[in-house]
């Protein structure tokens, strides 16, 4: 069994990834509660691959999966993230100068 | 985020995970709202149930066996989901079987012919998949998330539908008239089925993006996708009223919502008789539950 007991004592928690199509990346289907690794199987199969809409699943217990959702950028590095290229006002500054503005840009 | 900023997130079309942190009004209408879909989901194979035994073939009793385990498993999904919203499943059944929660109207009503059957299939299948395509954006995503795979079944259970209808169309008179007859005893309930047409700006379903559209508007969707289908057969809606204005929006007669409100609140024809049995079953399957704990244990 991978994982210990979820927050309702009857059972564990699993989240279920699907995948549809070869080549396509896994996605995140939906959750089951299963007592444990064997019927989580059995139940995924059952509800995410019954009528031949996945070609593979990855069953999961819930507390296995570290979620990362902040991400502070305390140094401000800004050539990271696409808003450090301000293309935009530049390309339009450059434009002015070598006389190729649109009649709209002026 | 205030429940203001939260109310403007959500009506811009953002979308919150289980962990975010919601006000505890929209917990509260996303469990009311998702728990009665799964309640419905669980009541409706019901009354398909009955006619397990009694299907005209064997490829059509396969049919439906599949169809029920498809709807079942509908409503283990959507209990999934109001679990992590914090009512677990027990909760959700109790409540269900001892009256306290509510299930939609068309699953109170008995099923008198494998017409019938039929009508449910393909036009109370046709009409729930309007109100759960209107999930798909659902400002809670898990719940629109597994609302993919279930709109996807439910497309196949109206071509079942579908299929079972234009058999019996294309047979013998009687077989003909116990479609005609079925479509009567369902019209009513199916024009009931999207709920009286609160304006969506006071729906607070809608208000806080629960679902996309409004009651109204699902029941114009339903009408203009099946009534040709339905008269395209030679069949009768019967409404005398019922008509396709040249703005294209239909017309009918008022639906009966005081029969809508009774029904729902437990008074349907069949109400008792279908908890009763769901007890029963509660109480039979119970020591599978125990049983499969203890294995796992």
């Amino acid at each position: 069994m991978g994982a210990s007991r979820g927050a309702r004592g009857s059972g564990v928690i699993y989240e279920v990834f699907r995948l549809e199509r070869k080549g396509q990346p896994f996605q995140h289907a939906g959750s089951i509660e299963a007592p444990d690794a064997v019927f989580a199987e059995w139940y995924a199969r059952e509800q995410y691959g019954r009528r031949g809409e996945s070609v593979a699943l990855w069953v999961v217990p819930r507390e296995a999966i570290a979620e990362i959702d902040e991400f502070v950028d305390e140094l401000e590095r800004n050539y990271h993230r696409v808003d450090g290229y301000p293309l935009k006002e530049k390309l339009k500054e450059a434009r002015e100068r070598a006389g190729t503005a649109a009649a709209g840009d002026r | 985020m205030t429940d203001q900023e939260f109310l403007e997130y959500v009506q811009g079309g953002g979308q919150v995970e289980t962990h975010d942190e919601l006000p505890d009004e929209y917990r509260a209408k996303l469990i009311k709202f998702i728990e009665m879909h799964g309640n419905s989901e669980l009541m409706g194979v019901l009354p398909e149930r009955e006619w397990i035994l009694r299907a005209p073939t064997l490829q059509r009793k396969l049919a439906l066996t599949a169809k029920v385990q498809d709807e079942v498993g509908h409503s283990q999904l959507i209990y999934r989901v109001v679990e992590d919203l914090g009512k677990p499943r027990e909760q959700c059944l109790d409540d269900l079987i001892s009256g306290k929660s509510k299930f939609h109207n068309v699953f109170h009503y008995p099923t008198k012919t494998w017409g019938d059957v039929g009508v449910i299939a393909w036009l109370v299948d046709a009409a729930a998949i309007i109100s759960q395509k209107a999930l798909l954006k659902c400002s809670y995503a898990p719940y629109a998330r597994i609302m993919k795979k279930i709109c996807w079944e439910e497309s196949f259970h109206i071509l079942h539908g579908r299929d079972v209808i234009l058999t019996l169309m294309n047979g013998t008179d009687e077989q003909r008239e116990l479609v005609q007859e079925a479509l009567n005893r369902w019209w009513g309930p199916l024009m009931q089925f999207h709920g009286n047409p609160i304006p969506r700006e006071e729906d607070p379903m809608y208000i806080w993006r629960i679902k996309s559209q409004g009651n109204e508007e699902a029941r114009q969707q339903f009408l203009d996708g099946y009534v040709p289908q339905v008269w395209e057969l030679g069949l009768t809606v019967p409404d005398a009223k019922l008509r396709k204005n040249d703005d294209g929006v239909w017309e009918y007669s008022e639906p009966d919502w005081d029969e809508l409100k009774h029904v729902v609140t437990g008074h349907g024809p069949k109400t008792e008789e279908r908890l009763g049995l769901r007890r029963t079953t509660r109480e039979e399957t119970a020591w599978v539950r125990r049983a499969v704990l203890a294995e796992a244990a």
